[in-house]
């Protein structure tokens, strides 16, 4: 049994210019203890595709028009309000992009970090706090004990995301789900919390969703990658084979648009245009105006995901010539 | 680029579209210069706001109300023949009867009459009172927050003084040591206490607006004061300050009818709201005729609104943060 | 902390000045007390210049008024032209206007804020344009019309309630008057809330909240009010000025024989120790509400610090 199966996800955003369709038949599924990377451009579907797992999304001007979200056996779509709610938090929890926006600016970090306790558990106020001094202990911060009583803003970055991080870890739940966890932070301090996070997953055999744009990122923890471009799933594979061998024009453009160390002086390829409007995707595959291997089939038919071997998955009608090409 | 790798789409399309318009406002037309698309190219500020007020039911209801106000007390006489001041005791709290559908106040007044003739004196030192208020102030509030300094300090310490006297208290001093008192006199007590509000309204947003980069380009290219203030600020100053005035012209004839209320506002033969409903609430001569309380309380409620709802709308459509 | 306060204290000192000088520039210079104490007679001229000589009205302005100053801190207000003594007529009306201030403040916060949440919470939706629409007929209709209004209806129409508060003014009297005084500020309470729960119910730090599982009341009442708090609280302090100017009409309506009704007796019969006295007292307390809301703000907001 998945720990976590999203099946044929929808989601519609209903604004003043018309209807966005940022997620389009998403499919993911996560087991306990790995990792699965979601890649993806901003307003590619990503962070939609997350908070609809977790459940918070703004409804209006959201909506989740389809699809099934199994957890543990259950489709949280269909389950009454309040059960959802005990989920989130103490099953499923999620680590926010930004701590300093993320976390209450008028409560202190003990606080937040006690109602975990307090709300999920009915600990009592000394008992919630003594565990969130433990918790504050687990993620390395310095001086728990007197820091429990500080308010956020008076935390570096990397603490607060490793506040951010504790308060996600309070119940230990069995899927964390983490939207670009390092994007806010200093590039020193990037790596100490990645580590920390994958430290404490295999501690914990948690299952892992990893949101970021981050390739470097998610190279090193891993196990396999979802990209998604305009709110599809465009290709899936585990990641070594991915980077050694992408299956889609658009996860080899990310890869060339890397730069790197050995290959100085030459012109860094990016990916041409723009990704698309939401409201009025291309006919077609929504990346022919972008993809160098366009040819007509791509501005007529939308391709199916199709299966490359066991683990892998790519949506380009031409993922063999991806293969023959190399 | 020494980070990490990164996908860069997005922010660079970004970042393209941000140096574009930053040129172009570096271009100097400011908000009313063309753009790229035909539809942009009339946005500006006033035009925006002129967009939302048109659509917008409240701005509507309240210019109507407004309009039909401002032409009964240029033109009383459109919709009353008769004289506010001719009275027979006789016909004292007489209740409504044809041709006088309000009925007869403790004077024998016809309500109908006075509440129409009301209308002049409220208008009147509605607008009066606010284009005072509004010119003292952003002329005081501008060259302070333009020049700074001296000036500046004064004038905030002044505005503090001012703010810590309610203008009903004010009023009831001020104007109790005053003899005899015209339309004119309350006029001059609003705007005599009233001015801090707008000058510190207008300080604020001329200092926001000096500091404004096109503003600081301009002076780098040697525009002098005069060029500085007439082409750059006043433009940026005026909207907050249009804003405040049109809420205030609101408060304004409320004001005068609280201060008429409390006897030391307008007096007879001037025909207040506010003096009109002191008279029936005098020893509650309402609990009788309550039509002599209620008709001129709608009348002045009724035209408050109508002020405070096109300052509430005129707010909203001028106030991008808002949207 | 303490060095915020003692300088905010000295910063009070010329606002102060300002403000009585030119309240006490209005009763003195603008009007004549002596005059004014005998109505339409006029006075003996030696009489006169006994009592002006009595009340240093003889003396130049500032000179007047630096005295009057001395004899306020010392704690003798003067004596009202009638010879009762300032601080009698204080000692029985702020108690009645103190408590009736609290009854309308009390009304504006509670019923203020759940206004306000409500419509915050649901934005643009029917019940939000409604009670957006009440709060400008609210704040348009000027207090003693409210207050006359209501006095007719519930007092004389209905008989629902006595209408004239009687000397000792319980409770139970003052729910009335304080309604009155208290709805211009309970609309603006509204719409503060409204606005500052409708720009954080989107913030990022609610969404973490919903995230932890949390219920939607405590989610509501302890990350989004507690923030959405703080421009109301702002509001409130300068509030203190709109509920003594509302406190001279309604106590005028309402027969509440307290620091309005006072100051405007002081005022239509010109007596002009209690109006500079009054007066004076109510600047302090204004000073003083203010600096109160300015600390409370550090404990509402903990970025703030006070330097």
């Amino acid at each position: 049994m998945s720990l976590l199966q999203v099946r044929d996800l929808h989601v519609e955003f209903h604004t003043r210019d018309g209807v966005a369709q940022a997620v389009n038949g998403v499919d993911l599924g996560v087991e306990a203890g790995e990792t699965l990377a979601v890649l993806g451009e901003s307003g590619s579907g990503k962070s939609v595709t997350a908070q609809a797992i977790m459940g918070i999304l703004d409804m209006p001007p959201g909506r989740i028009t389809g699809g099934e979200i199994v957890f543990q056996d259950r489709d949280l779509l269909t389950l009454p309000r309040q059960e959802r709610r005990q989920i989130r938090g103490a099953k499923m929890a999620m680590i926010f992009q930004d701590a300093l926006s993320a976390l209450n600016p008028v409560l202190t970090v003990g606080y937040q970090l006690a109602e975990m306790f307090r709300v999920h558990q009915g600990a009592s106020r000394k008992e919630a706090r003594a565990k969130a001094v433990e918790l504050m202990e687990r993620v390395r911060i310095p001086a728990a004990r007197q820091r429990v009583g500080d308010y956020p803003h008076q935390f570096s970055g990397g603490m607060r995301q490793r506040i951010m991080i504790a308060m996600a870890l309070a119940l230990e739940p069995d899927l964390i789900i983490a939207d670009e966890p390092t994007t806010a932070l200093d590039v020193t301090v990037q790596a100490q919390v990645m580590d920390l996070l994958a430290d404490l997953q295999r501690e914990f055999n948690m299952g892992l969703i990893l949101i970021t744009h981050d390739l470097g990122v998610v190279a090193d923890v891993a196990d396999k990658i979802a990209v998604m471009y305009a709110g599809r799933i465009v290709e899936t594979a585990p990641v070594k084979e991915l980077y050694k061998a992408p299956a889609h024009p658009y996860t080899k453009g990310l890869l060339d648009s890397i730069p790197r160390l050995d290959q100085k002086g030459g012109q860094l390829n990016v990916i041409r245009g723009m990704p698309p409007n939401l409201q009025q995707t291309p006919p077609g595959c929504a990346y022919n105006p972008r993809c160098p291997m366009a040819r007509a089939v791509c501005r007529k038919d939308e391709p199916p995901l199709y299966e490359v071997s066991a683990l892998r998955a790519s949506a380009c009608h031409f993922w063999e010539e991806m293969f023959d090409a190399r | 680029m020494t980070g990490p790798p990164a996908i860069e789409g997005p922010d660079e399309t970004e970042t393209l579209a941000g140096v574009e318009s930053q040129a172009e406002r570096a271009g100097g037309k400011g908000p009313s210069s063309p753009g790229r698309e035909p539809r942009e190219r009339a946005r500006s500020l006033w035009s925006d706001a002129w967009h939302d007020l048109r659509r917008n039911p409240v701005f509507l209801i309240a210019g109507l109300l407004i309009a039909f106000l401002v032409l009964i007390s240029v033109w009383p006489g459109l919709i009353a023949s008769r004289d506010p001041l001719s009275c027979r005791l006789g016909r004292s709290l007489d209740a409504s009867s044809a041709g006088h559908w309000f009925g007869f106040d403790t004077q024998g007044c016809d309500v109908y009459t006075r509440v129409v003739y009301g209308a002049r004196t409220s208008v009147t030192v509605g607008v009066c009172a606010t284009l005072g208020v509004a010119v003292l102030g952003s002329v005081l509030g501008g060259l302070a927050g333009f020049f700074g300094g001296v000036w500046d300090a004064v004038l905030s310490r002044l505005t503090d003084i001012f703010f810590g006297i309610p203008m009903i208290l004010g009023g009831l001093v001020f104007l109790s040591m005053t003899g005899s008192r015209s339309v004119w006199t309350v006029v001059a007590f609003i705007v005599l206490l009233g001015w801090p509000q707008v000058a510190r309204i207008a300080r604020g947003s001329v200092i926001t607006a000096k500091q404004n980069d096109y503003v600081l380009a301009a002076r780098a290219l040697g525009a002098g004061n005069a060029r500085m203030m007439t082409r750059h600020i006043l433009p940026n100053a005026v909207a907050p300050v249009i804003v405040t005035a049109t809420i205030a012209l609101g408060t304004y004839i409320s004001l005068e009818a609280t201060l008429s209320f409390l006897g030391v506002g307008l007096q007879p033969p001037t025909v207040s709201w506010g003096a009109d409903i002191s008279a029936a609430s005098q020893g509650m001569q309402f609990r009788n005729a309550p039509h002599i309380l209620l008709y001129p309380a709608a009348a002045l409620s009724l035209t408050v609104l109508a002020f405070i709802m096109l300052g509430d709308a005129v707010r909203d459509a001028l106030d991008p943060k808002l949207r | 902390m303490g060095r915020y306060v003692v300088r905010r204290l000295l910063q009070m000192v010329p606002v102060f000045i300002g403000t009585t000088f030119l309240i006490f520039v209005m009763v003195y210079a603008v009007g004549d007390p002596v005059n004014a104490m005998f109505g339409d007679r006029a006075p003996d001229p030696a009489t006169a210049a006994q009592l002006r000589a009595e009340f240093n009205l003889d003396k130049p302005l500032w000179q007047q008024y630096g005295l009057y100053m001395g004899k306020i801190f010392s704690g003798d207000f003067g004596n009202a032209f009638n010879g009762q003594p300032v601080t009698e007529l204080m000692a029985t009306a702020f108690p009645l206007t103190i408590r009736l201030a609290l009854v309308a403040v009390v009304i504006e916060i509670v019923i203020g804020l759940v206004l306000g949440v409500l419509t915050g919470l649901r934005r643009g939706r029917p019940i939000d344009s409604g009670v957006l629409m009440l709060t400008l007929v609210v704040i348009s209709v000027p207090t003693f019309v409210t207050g006359t209004v209501f006095q007719y209806l519930l007092g004389v129409r209905w008989g629902l309630i006595a209408p004239a508060v009687s000397p000792a003014a319980p409770l139970g009297q003052l729910l009335l008057p304080g309604l009155v005084l208290a709805l211009v500020s309970l609309a603006y309470v509204t719409r503060l809330t409204r606005t500052s729960i409708a720009e954080n119910s989107r913030a990022d730090y609610v969404r973490t909240a919903v995230a932890k599982g949390l219920p939607r009341r405590r989610v509501t009442v302890r990350h989004l009010l507690r923030n959405s708090l703080i421009p109301v609280v702002t509001f409130l302090g300068t509030d203190v000025g709109t509920l003594m100017a509302g406190a001279l009409v309604t106590e005028r309506i309402f027969n509440i024989h307290g620091v309005g009704f006072q100051l405007w007796q002081g005022i239509v019969r010109q007596n002009s120790p209690t109006v500079v006295g009054f007066v004076t007292v109510l600047v302090i307390v204004f000073l003083l509400a203010n600096l109160l809301v300015d600390l409370l703000y550090a404990v509402l907001d903990p970025r703030i610090r006070y330097v």
